[in-house]
């Protein structure tokens, strides 16, 4: 087991190296070391000797990924490449363009992301089974029909028409929550309410329809078979069995998210003004701060490696059947 | 049964919370506490990057580091036109013309003037903000700056330190800050500029920069021309006449800088903290920034040892509202804290304004019909809507231009003969801003002449521009297309083709891509095609649209400006021939690379003359130069328009003052009842909702009763 | 007389191109007798069948919408149209200020004006480009339109009746007494059904928007139903080209793994575990700073707005393309290592039989279900990317048609007082029924096609 992660972690080395290439040769693509410049000094006028001080000051007067002036191996490490890429694995991320540390500001706003995106998590994950269960139970009437065809309506429906209805019924209409913003400790449950309501509801279709096909298949198994021709009710059968053996292919689905969680929605802080790391990414986007959009990759591509390690321990753990190779 | 019984539990716990709740405000964005008190709540729009006073230049830094340190002069709150007043120091600044050996010369002979020396006399007893930075230990000696990691750990923020002290403010604070402007590493964006006035800057600035002094050397270090003549007086020296240097003296890159201060945050434990000077500046203001959080908010509470400012008790223009000088001479600040939030879409930000979250708002476009309606006359007020509200309002057009601009390097649209003229001024006809700002901008905005806009000397209400205009009974009507058409059949293009029949096409590059710069961009292409003329639009990224300005790439672009100070040579100066791109490689400011020889001379005599009638004629001859030359079609001058609740006073536009935050009061009381008032939720939909999903229980239950009736029943006749 | 010179596009080429290819692949899989039998399955549905149409009805307009020709306009300057805009000619000329309310006769939103007095005046000023309405009832109107809809769509249906009874060797009545009882295997009753619904809401519209802005009018005055036809083809075609670009490399590189294992299926497992640890959005903005980079640097590439917009859809659809193939190749590998494990491949490879053979003999064929059930099922997620990706502000071009763009400024009308809600509505309903089209049918496809549920069918 042990020695089986180890191996999984040793085999995210290269796959972070990918990663960190390819955001370097895109971001570079983009952005000459001379725009960061300029955008970061953001003065009406900004002359050559600015830009090359501030270049030589935060280090980018490196070549990309190739320094013909250095002698032997140093033509590989004196580089903005190697020199950028290799703290990133100690998780030292380094200063943002206006001077602030990015892993203190990651650190904080981890708080806020996960505020939402955890709630949205459980609650859509307790929602989904909740209904999927109840149209198990209904399974093959009107009643089922008529939810399908409601949760196709839901799947179809833009992410961003939810989120504009929602502010405008419920924050600017019926004043029960406030518009956005964000605020600590307790007083951030009325700021969760609105964008954690909207993602549950968001993913209802999706959620509803993967959980009835798999309690469905279930259902269809032979030993449930025989546990209703013993005579069990039909909420014995669904509580007592379905989803009893159901839960293992639900735990082992959702593992892989988990950890990616802590990236936070886009979207839903960007519109809510939620100070998570969601908003920080297209913060660090649009104002072309490298620093930090390189600490978000390295982190969301961390993340999601540790999602599939997990997926593959819980597998494990939870059936026996399975051994790690 | 007991299910039963437990809905009704449920339901009732469920109503009774709601009662209970109604009182407050669910949709409160603070602290239930703090709306009750006197706080002032405002928002930004994106973080401060840079709250140093050397380094910082951007409008919503400014708008927060204004209010904690001052710089030697301020614009007069009140005064029409922009004034400037002593802020820190006794009196205005006393200025002697020196010739090459530095012998004063009179002021009939200011003429042969060399030199200009500004002499400053501080107000006495002007104390520093309470800051760690300052306190010492028994032996006098400062005892914070050399903090230990234990000491450290425990620091989160700069409400940390419980121990605080002040200073008084000397000029040696004024001089250093200049020094500290003058070092490279520090990216002082008017360092430049500068090097070409004090004497001596440039020389300081080479040898000190490489040196990377201490802040024991930078003090001990001295600039040629900067001079400090006792604790309370200073003199800076710079090259031949320059009229506009005092305009500088007002903005934050003079402000003081405590040497201590630096020193203190200096302290790399603090630096991996984000506790900097970059991110708390330390001054004489009247608020001290306690808090600083880009991500979420910034605070600002009343700096306790503020004591030398009182509120104007003159200088109240026409028009304006006499209840402004109710507080005259009151010392200030009224407001003891205000709150700053992010809030970086408009939507919110307005919804929280009508809420009464907000004290004060701007109006965007899409905002405008609900707030202002425009009478008869043309002249702006609230609608029925806001005036029952109690909100009031406030507009003044700004000292900023949009202009439209043509790439006079551009072998079609560009050059100087005649008929390259007539196509430029063809297109500045055909772009009617007049209808730009009216659906683009409700009608906040006024189409401008020239690059000169009001407020600013040089503006002339009554002389339009008549190559574009014509002069109807009492206002400027803008030429019909038809006129239009014939200049561009005059220019060569009839109907918008070239001489051999092939339509002509220019090309607009932009880097616009919101979600209204649709419509804009379409909007230029309908006006281009009223000429027969196709308009394509490059639209890129603003780094790339930045590239190609300073490539001189763009033949047709938009660009703005917005004043550094009220004096039309820095809008003149954005055509001068010196500062067009190509001379400078990118450099300069004048995008149009306009370069008329006449215009330049004249731009030389100005630039360095107190406004006088003899000043006015050469800028009118100026203006008169490049209207006919038409490197811009002149865009538009845009007008400010801000809504404030009742309970928020003295508010009075000032679009060239930043540290107004101290003139204006607020009453909680009111405030608070208002607040009540408007954010009653609303119960019925949630009452509708928990309603009906009750009521479908009921069939629920039976129908899975009948099912289960039903799945029996077949097994039991078996 | 006018003269039309047809200038596609790159993307109608790849359009066009696309359905020839699935016209000629219809027809090569329609003589296999088990293949035919799974697609009369899949329309043997009613919602399938009217999804169908429906997703037909969208193609047809984004089709027509990717015809380009340059004809000579009536100001005497060279104009740049498709087909569709031919049919909506009217609808694209009638360019009013700014806003007004659907069916409205004035605008929505007081402006000043001087009148003929020389009075400055607030008012709501009247639309230039509607119908009088003392000569124009919308009652009467759209009974016409139900009439010319009921007798164009009686007749195409006629005409399709006659030719199916032939096929079915049975008499004209006979067949028609079937359809009307629904006892035909297809629910042909159904299809006309929404042959004739849908016919009569195009005619409704194309006679109602002569006359009045159906939809109403965006903030520049553009024709609001105009302005939701023009983004049928921005929605259809990222739906359509993506799966064009991702599956050549799905399948290419999802095959080889399955099949040759040992390094190939390393390295393309590294590449793919890399390209999806990348969060998704993150790299969608990037590629497309840099395509916009590209772009800039050769402005010589396009001469009209027009094809730079069409431009940047494509690369839009490629960096699509090249970040979701993924998913994609990870079930084709799965598969292919599960398929190269029965008998008869190992059979086949033991016997030294080609590998490109085995591919297209033993594979291929019994991957498809996936490779379909994974395209209908991307394309609604794509069609909704769109409008996400525009909000970023990584969408497509600004200046083009897209139901992203009319959504983004949308959240700025709904802010207003009194609410500007149609444009937001109708980018709502276009969108919703395409997507709930595309979702019904892929629902069937999967169905119909994925073996798990071939017991339960």
């Amino acid at each position: 087991m042990l020695a089986y992660i180890v191996r999984r972690l040793l085999f995210a080395i290269p796959i972070l190296i990918g990663v960190n290439l390819i955001t370097f040769a895109l971001f570079f693509m983009v952005n000459t070391p001379d725009d960061m410049a300029r955008s970061q000094l953001g003065a009406k006028q900004t002359t050559p000797e600015m830009i090359a001080s501030w270049k030589a000051e935060k280090g980018y007067d490196k070549p990309l990924f190739y320094n013909e002036k250095q002698p032997g191996l140093a033509k590989v490490s004196e580089t903005l490449f190697v020199q950028e890429s290799l703290k990133l694995f100690w998780f030292d991320f380094g200063q943002a363009d206006d001077g602030r540390q990015i892993s203190t500001d990651i650190l904080e706003r981890m708080g806020p992301s996960l505020a939402i995106a955890l709630p949205t998590f459980v609650i859509g994950l307790v929602t989904n089974i909740a209904f999927a269960l109840l149209i198990v139970l209904f399974r093959g009437s009107v009643l089922d029909t008529a939810t399908m065809v409601v949760a196709v309506a839901i799947m179809s429906i833009s992410g961003l028409f939810y989120i504009i209805a929602g502010q405008v019924l419920l924050s600017k209409l019926w004043h029960w929550v406030p518009i956005s913003g964000y605020s600590d400790g307790w007083d951030a449950v009325k700021f969760m309410i609105l964008p954690v309501l909207i993602g549950v509801f968001a993913g209802l279709g999706a959620g509803i329809r993967w959980y009835r096909s798999l309690f469905l298949e279930e259902m269809n198994k032979d030993y449930i078979r025989t546990a209703r021709a013993k005579g069990l009710s039909d909420i014995k059968v669904l509580f007592g069995h379905v989803l009893q053996n159901g839960l293992l292919p639900i735990l082992t689905g959702v593992v892989v998210v988990i950890p990616t969680l802590f990236m936070g929605s886009l979207i839903m802080e960007s519109f809510f003004g939620i100070p998570g790391l969601g908003s920080y990414t297209i913060d660090a986007i649009n104002a072309q701060d490298f620093g930090i959009v390189k600490a978000m990759v390295f982190l969301g591509s961390v993340l999601y490696i540790i999602g599939l390690i997990l997926t593959d321990i819980s597998y494990t753990y939870f059936d026996p059947r399975v051994r790690l190779s | 049964m007991i299910a039963n019984c437990i809905k009704k539990i449920i339901i009732f716990v469920f109503l009774l919370s709601l009662l209970g709740c109604e009182a407050n405000r669910w949709n409160s964005p603070y602290d239930t506490e703090k709306a009750q008190d006197p706080i002032l709540f405002s928002s930004f729009s994106s973080k401060p990057k840079h709250l140093d006073p050397v380094v910082s230049y951007n409008a919503n830094e400014w708008a927060i580091l204004s209010q904690v340190v001052e710089p030697p002069l301020q614009y007069h709150y009140l005064k029409r036109p922009y004034t400037l007043e002593p802020l820190t120091l006794s009196k205005m600044p006393e200025v002697r013309f020196l010739d090459a050996q530095g012998q004063p010369l009179s002021e009939e002979d200011s003429h042969l003037a060399v030199f200009s020396e500004y002499i400053f006399r501080l107000k006495p007893n002007i104390l520093f903000q309470p800051h760690p930075a300052f306190v010492k230990n028994d032996q006098g000696e400062l005892s914070l700056g050399n903090l230990t990691e234990t000491q450290l750990a425990s620091i989160e923020t700069m409400a940390d330190f419980d121990q605080q002290s002040t200073r008084a403010l000397t000029s040696e604070d004024y001089t250093y800050a200049i020094k500290r402007m003058a070092l490279r590493q520090n990216h002082s964006p008017i360092l430049g500029t500068m090097q070409q006035y004090i004497v001596g800057l440039k020389t300081f600035s080479e040898t000190m920069s490489s040196k990377q002094p201490s802040v024991n050397e930078l003090r001990a270090a001295n600039i040629e021309g900067v001079e400090v003549d006792s604790e309370l007086q200073w003199r800076i020296r710079i090259k031949g006449v320059y009229p506009q240097f005092i305009y500088w003296l007002s903005m934050n890159f003079f402000a003081p800088v405590p040497w201590e201060a630096e020193l203190f945050f200096q302290q790399a434990g603090l630096k991996t903290k984000n506790i900097s000077l970059d991110t708390y500046p330390v001054g004489t203001g009247a608020y001290q920034l306690v808090e600083n959080n880009p991500n979420r908010q910034m605070r600002l509470v009343a700096n306790p040892n503020y004591q030398h400012g009182f509120y104007p008790e003159d200088g109240l223009s026409d028009g304006a509202d006499t209840a402004l000088l109710t507080d005259a001479g009151k010392p200030l600040p009224f407001i003891k804290e205000v709150i700053y939030s992010l809030e970086k879409e408009s939507v919110p930000l307005w919804n929280k304004f009508l809420q009464g979250y907000y004290d004060a708002s701007g109006v965007s476009s899409d905002s405008f019909d609900q707030a202002i309606s425009v009478s008869s006359g043309g002249s702006l007020s609230l609608t029925d809507e806001m005036q029952q509200k109690g909100i009031q309002f406030l507009n003044t057009i700004e000292p900023t231009i949009f202009y439209f601009g043509f790439n006079m390097a551009d072998p079609v649209v560009g050059g100087y003969s005649e008929k390259q003229k007539k196509l430029r001024q063809a297109i500045s006809i055909a772009l009617n801003f007049e209808e730009y700002i009216s659906i683009f901008m409700n009608g906040r905005g006024m189409a401008a002449q020239g690059p000169v806009p009001p407020g600013i000397f040089g503006y002339e209400a009554d002389r339009i521009n008549r190559w574009v205009y014509d002069w109807q009974p009492g206002r400027a009507s803008r030429k019909l297309i038809t006129e239009a058409k014939a200049m561009l059949a005059e220019a060569g293009y009839p109907d918008g083709r070239k001489p051999n029949g092939e339509p002509l096409v220019l090309y607009y590059d932009t880097a616009a891509t919101g979600p209204d710069s649709k419509a804009q961009l379409n909007w230029y292409r309908k006006q281009f095609n009223q000429l027969g003329i196709e308009l394509v639009i490059r639209a890129t990224d603003y780094n790339r649209f930045q590239d190609k300005m300073r490539g001189a790439k763009a033949q047709l672009f938009s660009w703005g400006w917005n004043a550094d100070y009220p004096d039309p040579e820095n809008f003149l100066f954005l055509l001068d021939g010196e500062q067009t791109i190509l001379k400078t490689s990118g450099a300069g400011i004048n995008y149009a690379n306009y370069d008329n020889p006449e215009f330049n001379r004249l731009f030389k005599q100005i630039k360095t003359m107190p406004n006088s009638p003899r000043r006015l004629t050469l800028v009118r001859q100026m203006i008169e130069i490049v209207q006919e030359d038409a490197p811009w079609a002149w865009g538009f001058y845009p007008k400010s328009l801000a809504l404030y609740h009742r309970w928020y006073h003295n508010v009075w536009a000032n679009p060239l003052a930043n540290n107004t935050l101290k003139y204006k009061r607020i009453d909680a009381e009111l405030r608070n009842q208002s607040q009540q008032y408007w954010n009653k939720p609303t119960l019925w939909p949630m009452i509708l909702v928990v309603g009906l999903s009750f009521l479908l229980l009921w069939p629920l239950r039976l129908a899975y009763r009948k099912r289960q009736e039903a799945i029996i029943q077949p097994r039991d006749v078996d | 007389m006018a003269e039309f010179i047809l200038t596609p596009l790159w993307t109608d080429w790849m359009i066009w191109g696309l359905v020839g290819a699935f016209a000629y692949l219809g027809f090569l899989i329609q003589r296999s007798q088990q293949v035919r039998a799974q697609w009369l399955g899949i329309f043997e549905s009613k919602l399938a069948m009217s999804s169908a149409i429906i997703l037909l009805s969208y193609l047809i307009i984004a089709l027509l919408d990717s015809v380009h020709f340059q004809t000579l306009g009536m100001s005497g300057v060279m104009e740049y149209k498709s087909a569709l805009d031919g049919v909506f000619s009217h609808l694209a000329l009638i360019q009013e200020r700014t806003y007004s309310a659907p069916f409205a006769t004035t605008e929505y939103t007081k402006s000043l004006v001087v009148n003929a007095a020389g009075q400055v005046q607030h008012i709501k000023q009247p639309l230039e480009h509607i119908a009088n309405p003392a000569q124009f009832s919308i009652l009467s109107q759209s009974l016409l339109a139900i009439g010319y809809a009921s007798l164009s769509s009686g007749l195409l249906i006629l005409l399709h009746l006659f030719w199916r009874s032939r096929v079915h060797q049975s008499d004209f009545i006979g067949w028609t007494k079937q359809v009307i009882h629904g006892q035909t295997r297809l629910p042909w009753r159904t299809a006309y059904f929404t042959v004739w619904v849908l016919v009569s809401l195009a005619v409704w519209f194309w006679i109602m928007s002569h006359s009045v802005h159906v939809l109403g009018t965006d903030k520049v005055g553009s024709d609001v139903l105009y302005e939701s036809l023009k983004s049928i083809r921005t929605g259809v075609l990222i739906g359509v080209l993506t799966t064009l670009v991702m599956l050549p490399l799905a399948l290419f590189l999802g095959i080889s793994a399955g099949l040759f294992k040992g390094w190939v299926d390393d390295v393309i497992q590294y590449v793919y575990t890399t390209l999806n640890s990348i969060p998704g959005v993150l790299l969608i903005a990037a590629s497309v700073l840099v395509m916009q980079v590209i772009l800039s640097n050769h402005p010589d590439w396009f001469t009209r707005t027009e094809e730079r917009a069409d431009i940047r859809l494509l690369f839009l659809v490629l960096i699509l393309g090249l970040t979701s193939w993924t998913g994609l190749c990870r079930l084709l590998r799965a598969e292919t290592l599960k398929l190269s494990a029965v008998d008869y491949v190992t059979a086949a490879k033991a016997f030294g039989i080609n590998r490109l053979t085995i591919i297209r003999r033993h594979i291929l064929p019994n991957v498809m279900h996936i490779v379909l059930i994974a395209v209908v099922l991307d394309f609604s997620g794509l069609v909704l990317a769109e409008a996400v990706l525009s909000y970023v502000g990584v969408g497509v071009d600004p200046t083009m048609h897209s139901w992203g763009n009319m959504i983004n400024q949308a959240r700025l009308e709904m802010a207003r007082e009194p609410m500007v809600w149609w444009s937001l509505f109708s980018a709502f309903l276009f969108m919703f029924v395409l997507v709930l089209a595309a979702n019904l049918f892929s629902d069937r496809v999967q169905t119909v096609l994925d073996p798990r549920n071939q017991s339960s069918l």
